[in-house]
């Protein structure tokens, strides 16, 4: 099922992209080897000038993954008509078993790429290349995942096929092919909503401690991969259940479409972004020993750990008042309500 | 304003009166893009808006079809089956359709034959489609006649002409009445087409096919929703191939932007030897000609989408109907409904813009790590 635009376009940008980080990798390598700011050489100083092109190819090839992490949820959406029992995204994506791969390594790639953006940017706020090695070093790490990527991608749609009335006459069209199920695991939403209060708030704490103390960025890194985490089961088990209105229904994509305002986007944006500068401000923070970075890094830090807590804020913002403005009640005040009214506890 | 902003500002101001100083070079490049970005708008809104107007149509048909096969080939159905199916629970009704097609030898074209149950024809009369009238010029009250199968002369009265409004799916219809259509084709009563079976619950409609499978094995089912599928695939298909076949403009123009980007003149080398000289760093040079990149994309995309736009709302896309609507001697006049999808405008950009920036940023750095002594010399 290559010929379909969308699909074109994907295979494309990770094709190009692919291309372009693989062929920076024996630059790479060669930075690695012998680098020397010291030197003057012109070898040295083609170096230098050949790290402008990297740095730019690099951020246009990873904007195009993270347009295309959106690019690849939106179209798996429209595709759901193609296959029979899929109602959305998630239907589109368990047709066959590299769907779910391709979105997990979309996602990794994405942070993955946040991450990278955030060191180049650290280090250009140096006058002496401070990164440029561990920079270097992370694009060598970039390239194999971003293959990786492309190819589970490639699967993905090379193993797509339509459930589509053939010229045969079989005479039932549906009948043998497997139905595509939307279903999704999850936990129980009281546990979902819980943890994500619990890790929200401790994200806060983190974040608060860090804008005070300057230190603490890679903990509140980590805690932001947490949290992310976390609040994807949340919007999985409660937080999406609460935008339909009905029990059964748990699909984290439907909340994109129009028929819901879109609302999705309101949620992931802030979140991926959240969780993007955690990461940035987690890579910021060991960069401050550096003595020409002793300035800049942490002034990043702060502001990227900062935006991260706004990020975060809003989720949780936004989560609120979805499950405040829903007519749906998922979770009774059980316990307290029964002893109350004295009914069996 | 915060001093981001300001410096973005400057910047954008800076790269707005540069490209305005090589006016040739800069419009050239910007037709050629806005060229690209409208044929490729114009394939994805065209087959986008004919896939909607399908969906539309097939909205109302009903959910399950059942045809008989003989020896691999669809046949009349007896009505005797009609019972088996709506012994079915969940069946909300079966009726049996008569419909074909007629070759009319003065028309060179092939109508499409329906008995509508609703309102009924009377014996007869006919109601033609816009397409019929147009081949035929035929008004209400004039007459038609056909040769039935045994070749006895068969006479129709048109009554009513259907209203273009519907010319999608009417324009070749010809709707008579049950007695006229089997005198015409000599079916015996008893004998239908195919039945149209209409399904109350949705989800029932895979499990409803299944039993009517089971109960009459020698019937095709047909579910709304395959058709549909069915539908959906081929236009991606069509959209995909013109797309690949596209793919070598694509190319061609991002060969030509990273000719232009590289072509740079003495007066821009020498500006960018200026700016280096009082203080621009190679990071501050690429950005600019990034964003001079990006101005040119997205006015390019703008205009290429919106003449796209008037190309296949308002002029009938010309360029590209024969192979993305197929043929036919009675094909519909028709004017589609002005559809945009987000899908569809995001896909253009990875087509266009994509290759664009890609294909300038060598050329761009190249530009960038000019040395001011070599070039102000």
């Amino acid at each position: 099922m290559l010929f379909q635009p969308a699909i074109i376009a994907l295979l494309l940008a990770s094709l190009v992209g692919t291309l372009m980080v693989a062929s920076s990798v024996p630059f790479a390598v060669r930075v690695l080897r012998s680098w020397d700011t010291a030197s003057g050489s012109e070898r040295q100083l083609e170096m230098e000038k050949r790290t402008y092109l990297v740095s730019t190819l690099l951020v246009v090839v990873l904007l195009s993954e993270l347009a295309s992490l959106i690019l690849f949820v939106f179209n798996a959406d429209r595709m759901a008509s193609l296959f029979v029992g899929a109602m959305c995204a998630v239907g589109t994506l368990n047709v066959n078993d590299f769907g779910f791969p391709t979105l997990y390594l979309k996602i990794l790639v994405f942070f993955a790429a946040a991450g990278w953006l955030a060191l180049n940017h650290v280090d250009s706020r140096g006058f002496d290349y401070p990164l440029v090695r561990v920079k270097y070093g992370a694009l060598i790490a970039l390239a194999p995942v971003l293959a990786g990527a492309a190819g589970v991608q490639l699967a993905y749609f090379l193993g797509l096929r339509a459930d589509v009335i053939a010229s045969c006459c079989s005479t039932l069209f549906s009948g043998s092919t497997q139905v595509t199920s939307d279903k999704l695991a999850a936990v129980a939403p009281e546990a979902a909503l819980a943890a994500l209060a619990a890790i929200l708030g401790l994200v806060m704490l983190i974040g608060r401690r860090v804008l005070s103390s300057g230190k603490g960025g890679v903990v509140y890194a980590i805690a932001s991969l947490v949290a992310f985490a976390v609040s994807l089961e949340a919007v999985v088990a409660a937080i999406s259940v609460y935008v339909y209105e009905l029990p059964h229904h748990h699909c984290p994509f439907c909340i994109l479409k129009g028929e819901y305002g879109h609302v999705g986007y309101a949620l992931y944006i802030p979140l991926f972004a959240a969780a993007a500068l955690g990461l940035a401000g987690g890579i910021a923070q060991p960069a401050a020993r550096i003595p020409s970075l002793a300035e800049a890094a942490p002034r990043i830090m702060r502001r990227c750990v900062k935006t991260s807590m706004t990020g975060f804020g809003l989720f949780g913002a936004i989560t609120i008042w979805l499950i405040w403005r829903s007519h749906l009640i998922l979770i009774e005040q059980s316990p307290l309500h029964l002893i109350l009214s004295g009914g069996q506890p | 304003m915060s001093p981001w902003l300001h410096k973005q500002r400057n910047l954008l101001d800076f790269t707005l009166s540069s490209l305005s100083r090589r006016r040739g070079k800069t419009l050239g490049m910007m037709a050629v893009y806005t060229s690209i970005v409208f044929v490729l708008a114009s394939v994805m809104l065209f087959s986008h808006a004919i896939r909607r107007e399908a969906a539309t149509v097939l909205a109302k048909s009903p959910e399950v079809l059942v045809q008989r096969m003989v020896a691999g080939r669809h046949d009349l159905i007896p009505a005797r089956y009609l019972d088996a199916i709506k012994g079915v629970r969940g069946v909300q009704s079966a009726e049996g359709r008569l419909w074909g097609y007629l070759f009319d030898p003065a028309a060179a074209a092939n109508y499409t034959l329906m008995v509508p149950t609703n309102p009924r024809i009377e014996p007869g009369k006919v109601v033609i489609g816009d397409g019929v009238v147009r081949a035929r010029s035929a008004d209400p009250g004039d007459l038609m006649s056909f040769r039935a199968h045994d070749g006895a002369l068969v006479q129709f009265k048109v009554d009513k002409t259907i209203s273009r409004d519907s010319a999608l799916v009417s324009a070749d219809l010809f709707l008579v009445a049950e007695e006229d259509f089997r005198r015409l084709f000599g079916i015996a009563p008893g004998l239908f087409t195919d039945l149209a079976i209409s399904v109350r619950n949705p989800r029932e409609v895979t499990k409803i096919a299944e039993k009517i499978d089971a109960a009459l094995p020698d019937t095709r089912i047909i579910l709304r929703d395959e058709i549909l599928r069915t539908y959906e695939s081929v236009f991606d298909w069509r959209e995909g191939m013109l797309l690949v076949l596209l793919a070598g403009s694509i190319l061609a123009f991002a060969i030509f932007s990273w000719e232009k980007a590289s072509g740079l003149s003495a007066e821009e080398r020498r500006e960018i030897g200026i700016l280096k000289a009082v203080g621009w760093e190679t990071g501050d040079v690429i950005r600019l000609k990034m964003l001079e990149g990006m101005v040119v994309s997205l006015s390019a995309f703008l205009i290429g989408y919106l003449l796209a736009y008037l190309h296949v709302f308002h002029f009938g896309a010309g360029l590209f109907e024969p192979v993305l609507k197929g043929w036919a001697v009675l094909y519909p006049k028709y004017r589609l409904a002005p559809f945009v999808d987000e899908l569809q405008v995001a896909t253009l950009f990875f087509f266009t813009v994509f290759p664009y920036t890609i294909a300038t940023v060598v050329p761009i750095w190249r530009a960038a790590i000019v040395d001011p002594d070599t070039v102000m010399r």
